[in-house]
């Protein structure tokens, strides 16, 4: 290994070792996502109207209440992933180290107030 | 440093140099549609999942912000980037299988995806609107 060009010391590590789950997790995510923003366009299409009453009425049952839960971790989680990749492929140093925290506070943020509004909505304390 | 060593050295090609193609373009939307469900995509969600959780009088205030030209706007855009996203991210599992990768096969699927984003957008609208 020497400690020239950067090809130079890297060669003879292998892979990354750590790739293929981000991989693999960014497809199951998409899989997830499909399902649930079809259920919840299939959803929106088939109410009555779009006013508080309906949707209120709607997202607190169990099934939609679970299925919008379900859609906010596997999406935030999916765009954790596929952010992180934007953001290794176009920042460098401190700010890609900076942007990196700076996501994963801001999608773990995101995905506990989601998951709150619908726990409060379907627990009927909205 | 991950690019110690590698400032002044030439960089790979990029966008503006190669000839523009099909392929080219469903890849760069794939990622510019996945930045924007990430980031309007979600914002949008969680204010309404939010103004829905707070109550009567901040749902209306929300609902009267869709119903503007403006947001009515933003409301397509991000309906257009998530059902392109979808389409385009269905050419990739077909490419993860390995399949879909002959010349023609890959150009017609590459202009047929986003294409079928702004039909499944459309789609929606019209019945949502008018249904």
């Amino acid at each position: 290994m020497g400690n020239g060009t950067s090809i130079g010391r890297v060669r003879g590590l292998g892979s990354a070792k750590t790739g293929a789950h981000h991989w693999l997790v960014q497809r199951w995510t998409a899989i997830g996502n499909l399902v649930l923003v079809a259920f919840l366009a299939v959803s929106l299409l088939m109410l009555p109207g779009l006013g508080y009453q309906a949707v209120k009425e709607w997202i607190s049952g169990p099934v939609p209440a679970a299925a919008i839960a379900l859609l906010i971790v596997s999406t935030f989680w999916h765009a954790r992933l596929g952010l992180q990749v934007f953001i290794e492929d176009y920042l460098q140093g401190a700010n890609r180290l900076a942007a990196l925290i700076a996501l994963n506070l801001i999608v773990f943020a995101g995905a506990a107030f989601g998951l709150l509004c619908i726990v409060r909505l379907a627990l009927g304390g909205a | 440093m991950a690019n110690a060593g590698t400032r002044s050295r030439p960089l790979s090609p990029h966008l503006q140099i190669w000839k523009w193609g099909p392929a080219m373009l469903v890849s760069i939307l794939h990622r510019v549609t996945g930045t924007v469900n990430a980031t309007a995509g979600l914002g949008v969600l969680l204010w309404f999942l939010g103004a829905l959780a707070s109550g009567p009088e901040a749902f209306t205030s929300f609902a009267d912000l869709a119903k503007t030209w403006y947001g009515q706007i933003v409301l397509f855009g991000i309906t257009v980037s998530v059902f392109m996203h979808a389409a385009s991210g269905l050419r990739h599992f077909v490419l993860d299988i390995g399949a879909g990768y002959e010349l023609d096969t890959n150009r017609v699927w590459s202009v047929l995806c986003p294409l079928i984003g702004i039909a499944l957008a459309l789609a929606f609208w019209a019945a949502l609107l008018f249904a």
